[in-house]
């Protein structure tokens, strides 16, 4: 469960720092203010929608940092076999890391308002993603292909399991990209779509970081780099 | 009526939080079933959790008829009775505690008491409800499956969960494990909602250091409980996986019936580790509402400012966090190193610091206070005497050496139903009962509340209190029958029989409740804006029950903290949050 502490105390230095700024020790007991006189509710500028989407974050990190936790818990046992990360994953990366630098030139193509940019963006980064998850799918059948059944071996059940889980993340993000790509072709303003393309962004930015952590984990990287540190620790 | 002696429009700064942009119901249809009104989707949510919290007490009557009266009831085999445990402790927890705390009280006091016209996200508040709704019947669907709904124990450890011979092991664990999905995605959608609306959506003058207790509790448990779920829905997709698709996450090599499983390597230690990861904080996610909810209610009742607020805040605070870092202590009988048993049992511990402080800050509230003894202020009394003794046996069982004894017997039944179950129950009922006026307009009858809240009481205590001492004599807790062990005095029969009478009158008890609710919503008393005199924004809302949108034109502006409780030279005994200063002298100046 290390990593899942790991991540708890993330989280706690984000609430943590988020506290400090809330005053709390004031005494508003003995506060007497004036009419006209009202403090500032420390609500952030950001909107809350922005906001929303950083607690959805903070779940769906924990979500993964549980199943991450489970994956270095249950390799311990003797009966794991890792299984050869196919070969497909790497080009699936690149995909998925064309398709969130995608969205940040839309960001940045609407910050600035050129409509050409958002829109070609906005598919590339769409069809990207939606190639990402095909390419996924197929890395599914080349494994099936070669024996490596989801319940032949733990390592097997966790490769899909953690691909799936995250497949399913970026489904959910295209159907709100799609939303947004629609909006943009039926010419709604830009001024209203800013905020929902920044929170597409924010949104592909988080999953691909999720994915490259995924990656390393399912290549055999990360084990390595644990062997590393522990060495370095010992 | 709302006591604002001049119109805050006048002198009002411009609003810093932009009036949101609400959502107007134009049918039958989107007003009261489809509503996107907070106030709604809380009505909705608290019905929805008691009527399957009334399934889950009928089920405790079911397994106390068999346990006090052992074989007289023939239609209760074995495999019904871990059925009805099962359920039971399920539905309770998080079927009813969580989804009436946070979904029910929250939809309904947040917005209010922060001074906002809805969430943030109504549409998204919306679907929570009906996600919620879709998992209690996936839930309820599995009593009418074949084989019944499943027989693991509201812990559902594997092995036993999925294999065959554990009651419900075809269907029931199934349904019961996507319905806990369910839940768990449909309380993300609502969690999101209460932490952005308390962080973002607070009226002017609002600041975090001026919020309501209630509205602390539930923010800091709706925080854990989006942490923590996503253990519970982990485990839940891996035990989904070796139930039906036949991987071995947490399914060791198993010879059932002189045959080899096709499961092998498995690791039920992991799936314990992801849920009491969940499981842990899950008591604080329904004791820490009730902590917030006591707190008003007794500053309240006792006309005066709730004592240490600002220890109050950080008690709970500091409860949410230490609450993710204690939830090996359910683990010290699954064997662990023992170092990881000293350092759970430490911090198990420490957690009693902050809590004992909240228990001091109520006393002490109470302490020279104008204690009105109205029905909500003997609920909240009764809490704290309950959550007291719940949390000292706690104390025991925090220790690795007593609870490794303890760990099977009846104590442990005692400990947690006294500090998880009926304190937080106290809670939801002295809620019901303080904040029912706002919702309805009416007032819940006065002797049927105190008839219920005494049957109520002095009934759970007949039930848990003869537990401990079962539970120290050695009774185990699970058993279907005792039968004739050595140790076990026939006087615990005896005391087995006592504790069933009891708890079919306790259940009995709650038809008075449910009268009253139906009978005062046509019959009751006119309530009133603000019956209880109480200083928090939902008490001042221009409309009662408040109306779409909450606030009529104009956001409230808050002047001051939640407690300003019989307040030397102010007119009334209690100044509400929205009282401009300038009013003070002006009341003085009445008076003489």
């Amino acid at each position: 469960m290390s990593v899942t502490i790991l991540f708890l105390v993330v989280i706690a230095s984000i609430v943590a720092w988020f506290l400090a700024h809330q005053r709390l020790t004031a005494k508003p007991w003995l506060e007497v203010g004036a009419i006209g006189d009202v403090p500032g509710t420390g609500a952030s500028p950001a909107p809350a929608a922005k906001i929303g989407l950083g607690v959805l974050l903070a779940v769906i990190g924990c979500l993964f940092a549980l199943l991450i936790s489970a994956y270095f818990m249950r390799a311990e046992m003797a009966d794991w076999k890792p299984l050869p990360a196919p070969g497909l994953l790497w080009l699936n990366t690149v995909l998925l890391a064309f398709s969130s630098a995608a969205l940040q030139w839309v960001q940045i193509g609407a910050k600035r308002g050129l409509m050409e940019d958002v829109r070609a963006g906005l598919l590339a980064g769409g069809l990207c993603a939606l190639a990402f998850v095909v390419g996924q799918l197929l890395a599914w059948r080349q494994l099936n292909a070669a024996g490596y059944f989801l319940a032949s071996n733990p390592a097997n059940a966790f490769f899909y399991l953690l691909t799936g889980v995250h497949g399913l993340h970026i489904l959910g993000g295209l159907v709100a990209l799609g939303r947004t790509t629609d909006k943009v072709w039926r010419g709604v303003a830009m001024s209203k779509l800013r905020s929902s393309i920044e929170l597409c962004a924010i949104y592909w930015h988080f999953l691909l970081f999720v994915w490259l952590v995924l990656f390393a984990l399912l290549t055999g990287f990360a084990g390595d780099v644990l062997v590393i540190c522990r060495a370095l620790l010992s | 009526m709302v006591d604002i002696t001049f119109d805050p429009g006048d002198v009002a700064p411009p609003a810093e939080v932009e009036d949101v942009e609400l959502y107007h119901p134009h049918s039958w249809l989107t007003k009261y079933v489809f509503s996107q009104d907070a106030k709604v989707i809380a009505i909705q949510y608290s019905m929805t959790a008691i009527s399957i919290g009334v399934v889950a007490l009928v089920l405790s009557w079911l397994m106390r008829l068999q346990l006090g009266f052992p074989g007289r009831f023939s239609f209760i085999d074995g495999s019904n009775y871990y059925q009805y445990i099962t359920m039971h402790g399920m539905i309770m927890v998080v079927y009813l505690l969580t989804a009436l705390f946070l979904g029910g009280f929250g939809n309904y006091l947040i917005p209010l008491m922060v001074g906002a016209r809805d969430m943030a996200f109504p549409y998204v508040n919306m679907l929570s409800y009906w996600v919620y709704l879709l998992a209690v019947l996936v839930l309820t669907a599995s009593f009418f499956v074949p084989g019944g709904p499943t027989g693991a124990g509201w812990t559902l450890y594997p092995p036993q969960a999925i294999l065959a011979g554990t009651p419900g092991s075809d269907w029931g664990i199934i349904l019961m494990l996507a319905s806990l999905m369910l839940f768990i995605i449909g309380f993300t959608m609502g969690g999101l909602n209460y932490v952005v609306t308390v962080l973002q959506a607070r009226t002017r003058g609002m600041t975090l250091m001026r919020l309501p207790l209630t509205v602390w509790g539930i923010f800091t448990a709706t925080v854990m409980a989006l942490l923590a779920f996503p253990g519970l829905f982990v485990a839940c997709v891996m035990m989904l996986f070796d139930r039906v698709l036949g991987t071995s996450f947490f399914m060791p090599a198993i010879i059932a019936g002189g045959e080899h499983l096709k499961y092998a390597g498995g690791s039920p230690i992991l799936f314990q580790h992801l849920f009491w990861f969940f499981g842990h904080p899950e008591v604080y996610i329904v004791a820490v509402p009730a902590f917030g909810i006591v707190s008003d209610l007794i500053s309240t009742h006792a006309r005066k400012n709730i004592f240490g607020y600002r220890m109050m805040v950080w008690a709970i605070v500091s409860i949410g966090a230490l609450s993710f870092v204690v939830w090996g202590h359910h683990m010290y009988v699954s064997g662990m190193n023992p170092q990881f048993g000293f350092f759970f049992a430490v911090t198990t511990l420490i957690i009693a610091v902050p809590t004992a402080i909240k228990v001091y800050n109520w006393v002490l509230t109470l302490w020279r206070g104008d204690i009105h003894l109205e029905v909500p202020m003997l609920f909240a009394l009764a809490f704290i005497i309950t959550f007291v003794i719940g949390g000292v046996t706690g104390l025991f069982l925090g220790n690795v050496s007593v609870d490794v004894p303890l760990s099977a017997t009846m104590f442990v039944v005692a400990h947690f139903h006294m500090v998880m179950g009926v304190a937080p129950i106290l809670v939801v009922f002295g809620g019901i009962y303080q904040w029912y006026p706002k919702v309805t307009g009416r007032m819940l009858d006065d002797t049927l509340g105190r008839i219920h809240f005494w049957v109520t009481f002095l009934g759970t205590y007949a039930i848990f209190f003869p537990m401990h001492y079962l539970g120290l004599i050695g009774v185990p807790r699970r058993y279907y029958e005792l039968g004739d062990a050595a140790f076990i005095p026939p006087s615990a029969a005896t005391l087995n029989a006592f504790i069933t009478i009891a708890a079919l009158i306790v259940g009995a008890a709650q038809i008075a409740f449910f009268f009253n609710l139906i009978w005062s919503l046509f019959k009751g008393r006119a309530a009133g804006g603000n019956p209880w005199r109480a200083t928090t924004l939902e008490w001042q809302t221009p409309e009662t029950p408040p109306g779409h949108g909450n606030w009529g034109k104009d956001l409230p502006i808050v002047y001051r903290w939640a407690y300003d409780y019989s307040v030397p030279g102010a007119k009334e005994d209690f100044l509400p949050q929205n009282q401009p200063p300038l009013a003070i002298p002006a009341a003085i100046g009445a008076t003489s």
